[in-house]
C-alpha cells in the first residue's frame, strides 16, 4: 500500500525519522514493525514503528548500509509501499506494575509507543536508553516528556545500571545486550523483541525462523509473525546468534 | 471486447485449471500466510511447501541474502513432515482452499521419496505430485539426485510406482544438460516436469569478509534467472512430449506468455510473491488485459509457438 512522506530527518549522524501519511488500521500493538520497499533494491526493509496515529505512522531508522542510505535521501512527498501491522508487538495487557523498558541504540524506537500504552494502561514504567555515545542519543527528550523516570546510558552497559523495584522487563536491542539483560533479571518476566534478515516479513518464506521452547518441547516460529517480540519463558537462549 | 471471451484455462495431464498462475513450492507455505492479502481460490492452484519424510528445522540463519533482482535462500526444507502436513495442513488447507494442491516432495534417499509420495498420493486434494530432485543423496555422497539422468529417473521410477496421481519432476537448473536429464525423467515415466529451481548462488558481507548466509552458499532466484528459466524451459519443451510448467523469475502477466510461449502448460510464481504478497493477483489480473493487447483469445494457444 502506498505512503507519502511527511518528513524524513536525521536525529543523530546515522538515525533518521520518517513520517508516513496513509492508511494505520492494521497496526494494532507497539512492536509491530512494516516492510518498507525502497527504490532500486530488491528486499524491503522491515522498521519498527515508532509510533502512529489514525492518518500518520513515525518510523526511526539506522543508516546501516546502502538500502537504508537510500531511504535516509528520500524527499517529503515522495510515495513509499509499505506492507504494515506486521509481527504480533508487546502486550501491554500483563500483570505488572511497575515494568522496566530497556532500549539500545535503534532497538530504543518502538519502545516509545510501548511506554505511552504502558502508561494508558495505568501502569508505572522505568524506561532506561542505553547508546554507544552521547552524540549518538535520541528521543531522550521525547520519552522525558511522557513524565516517566528515565535512566540514560552513554558508556558503559544498561545491565550495569539496572535500577530495583520492577515487576518486569519490556526489552528492545542488539542480541548481546538482550543476553545480558536476561542474565542480570534471573527468572523475571518479560518481553524481548529480535530482529533476523528477513525475505518476506509476512511469514510465508520461512527465512527468519527461530527455535523457542514451551516447557520441554522445541517449537520453530518465524520472528516476522510469531515474533519478533517473545516471552522470556519462550525463549532458547543457546539457539540465539 | 469483453474479458468473456478471454480463456485462460490450461490442462495438466487432465487436470483443467482455471489460469496457469500458480505459486511455486516454499513461497506460499501450505496456503494460509496469504489469506490476509487475497482469496488463494483465484489461483490456477499453488505447490506446497517442499515436505519431506521427517520434521526439519532447516539450516542456521542468516538464511536471506540480497541480490541485485533477486535473493538467496537458504532455508534447507523447513517443514513438519510429511505426517504432521497430512494430519493437520491439509484438513487445514480444506477449510479455505478448494481447488486440487500440488503437493511438493522432497528426500535424502528413494525410500524417503517414496515414504512421502505413499503418504501424500491418497489425499484426495492432491492434484499433482512435484518431486523436487535438487536434495542431495545421503546415499551418494550428498550429491543431488537431480544433477545426473540417472539419479532423476531413479527417483522417477520410484515414485511413479506408488503414485495414483500425476508425477513432475521439479528440475534443478545447476546441470551441464538439463535436455539429457528431463528425457530421462520422461522415459522413466513421469509426466510432467517443472523447471527451474534456484541457481547455486553466494554473497558475501565485504565488511565482516564473511558469506551473508550462515549456510555459505544458497538458492539464487528473482527476476534475474527468467532469462535462464525461458531458454531451459524453451530446450526441454523442444524435446519432451510430457507438459513442462516454467518456473524462475516470472514477475508479470507479461512473463507468463513468454514463458507459456517457451513451452510451459502452466507458469510458476515464486520469489515475486515475497517482494509483494499481491504477485498473484496482480498477474491473474493483468492477463486478459495483456492478452487482448497481443491479441490472443485462448491463452492454451500460445503453448510452445516458439519453434
Amino acid at each position: 500500500m502506498e505512503y507519502r512522506i511527511l518528513e524524513n530527518i536525521p536525529l543523530t549522524d546515522s538515525v533518521f525519522r520518517m513520517v508516513l501519511e496513509g492508511d494505520t488500521s492494521k497496526i494494532t500493538r507497539p512492536g509491530q514493525f512494516v516492510n518498507v520497499s525502497v527504490p532500486g533494491y530488491f528486499l524491503r526493509r522491515p522498521i519498527s514503528v515508532c509510533d502512529w496515529d489514525d492518518t500518520t505512522l513515525t518510523l526511526i531508522y539506522k543508516v546501516v548500509g546502502d538500502g537504508t542510505e537510500a531511504m535516509s535521501r528520500m524527499q517529503p512527498g515522495d510515495e513509499v509501499d509499505l506492507l504494515t501491522g506486521l509481527g504480533n508487538g508487546f502486550d501491554v495487557t500483563v500483570e505488572a506494575k511497575h515494568p522496566l523498558v530497556v532500549g539500545g541504540g535503534v532497538g530504543v524506537p518502538p519502545l516509545y509507543r510501548l511506554t505511552k500504552e504502558l502508561l494508558k494502561a495505568g501502569k508505572r514504567p522505568t524506561v532506561m536508553l542505553g547508546f554507544n555515545t552521547v552524540d549518538e542519543v535520541f528521543y531522550a527528550k521525547e520519552f522525558d516528556a511522557l513524565g516517566v523516570g528515565m535512566i540514560v546510558v552513554t558508556s558503559g552497559y544498561v545491565t550495569d545500571r539496572l535500577p530495583s523495584g520492577y515487576d518486569y522487563v519490556y526489552a528492545c536491542g542488539p542480541l548481546p545486550m538482550l543476553r545480558a539483560l536476561a542474565d542480570r533479571i534471573g527468572t523475571a518476566a518479560g518481553q524481548f523483541s529480535f530482529e533476523e534478515r528477513m525475505g518476506c516479513g509476512f511469514g510465508a518464506c520461512m527465512g527468519c525462523s527461530c527455535q523457542t521452547k514451551s516447557g520441554d518441547k522445541r517449537i520453530s516460529k518465524r520472528i516476522c509473525k510469531e515474533g519478533p517480540v517473545f516471552k522470556t519463558e519462550e525463549i532458547l537462549w543457546e539457539t540465539c546468534r | 471486447m469483453g474479458n468473456m471471451s478471454i480463456d485462460m484455462r490450461v490442462v495438466l495431464s487432465g487436470w483443467e485449471l482455471d489460469n496457469p498462475v500458480i505459486p511455486a513450492s516454499g513461497v506460499y507455505g501450505y496456503g494460509c500466510e496469504y489469506l490476509d492479502y487475497y482469496d488463494p481460490n483465484i489461483l490456477g492452484t499453488f505447490s506446497f511447501k517442499g515436505t519431506t519424510k521427517e520434521p526439519r528445522f532447516g539450516n542456521s540463519t542468516p538464511r536471506i541474502a540480497e541480490c541485485r533482482a533477486g535473493m538467496i535462500n537458504s532455508v534447507g526444507l523447513q517443514n513438519p513432515g510429511v505426517d504432521k502436513v497430512v494430519s493437520e495442513e491439509l484438513p487445514r488447507l480444506k477449510t479455505f482452499f478448494h481447488k486440487p494442491v500440488i503437493a511438493n516432495i522432497s528426500g535424502f534417499s528413494v525410500e524417503e521419496y517414496v515414504y512421502c509420495a505413499e503418504r501424500l498420493t491418497h489425499e484426495k486434494q492432491v492434484g499433482i505430485l512435484e518431486v523436487n530432485v535438487s536434495c542431495p543423496n545421503v546415499h551418494c555422497g550428498g550429491m543431488s539426485f537431480g544433477v545426473t539422468p540417472e539419479g532423476a529417473a531413479e527417483v522417477t521410477r520410484a515414485v511413479k510406482a506408488v503414485a495414483t496421481k500425476p508425477v513432475y519432476i521439479k528440475l534443478s537448473p545447476n546441470v551441464t544438460d538439463i535436455v539429457a536429464i528431463a528425457r530421462a525423467c520422461e522415459d522413466a515415466g513421469a509426466d510432467g516436469i517443472c523447471l527451474i529451481n534456484t541457481l547455486l548462488g553466494m554473497r558475501i558481507d565485504v565488511k565482516t569478509r564473511k558469506p551473508i548466509v550462515a549456510n555459505t552458499m544458497g538458492g539464487f532466484s528473482g527476476p534475474a534467472i527468467f532469462p535462464v528459466a525461458v531458454r531451459m524451459v524453451y530446450q526441454v519443451a523442444q524435446a519432451c512430449k510430457i507438459p513442462v510448467m516454467g518456473c524462475g523469475g516470472v514477475e508479470t502477466a507479461r512473463d507468463v506468455i513468454e514463458m507459456m510461449m517457451a513451452g510451459a502448460t502452466a507458469v510458476q510464481v515464486g520469489t515475486a510473491n515475497l517482494t509483494n504478497p499481491y504477485a498473484c493477483k496482480e498477474i491473474i489480473d493483468h492477463l486478459p488485459l495483456e492478452m487482448q493487447k497481443l491479441g490472443i483469445t485462448k491463452l492454451s494457444e500460445i503453448i510452445g509457438v516458439v519453434k
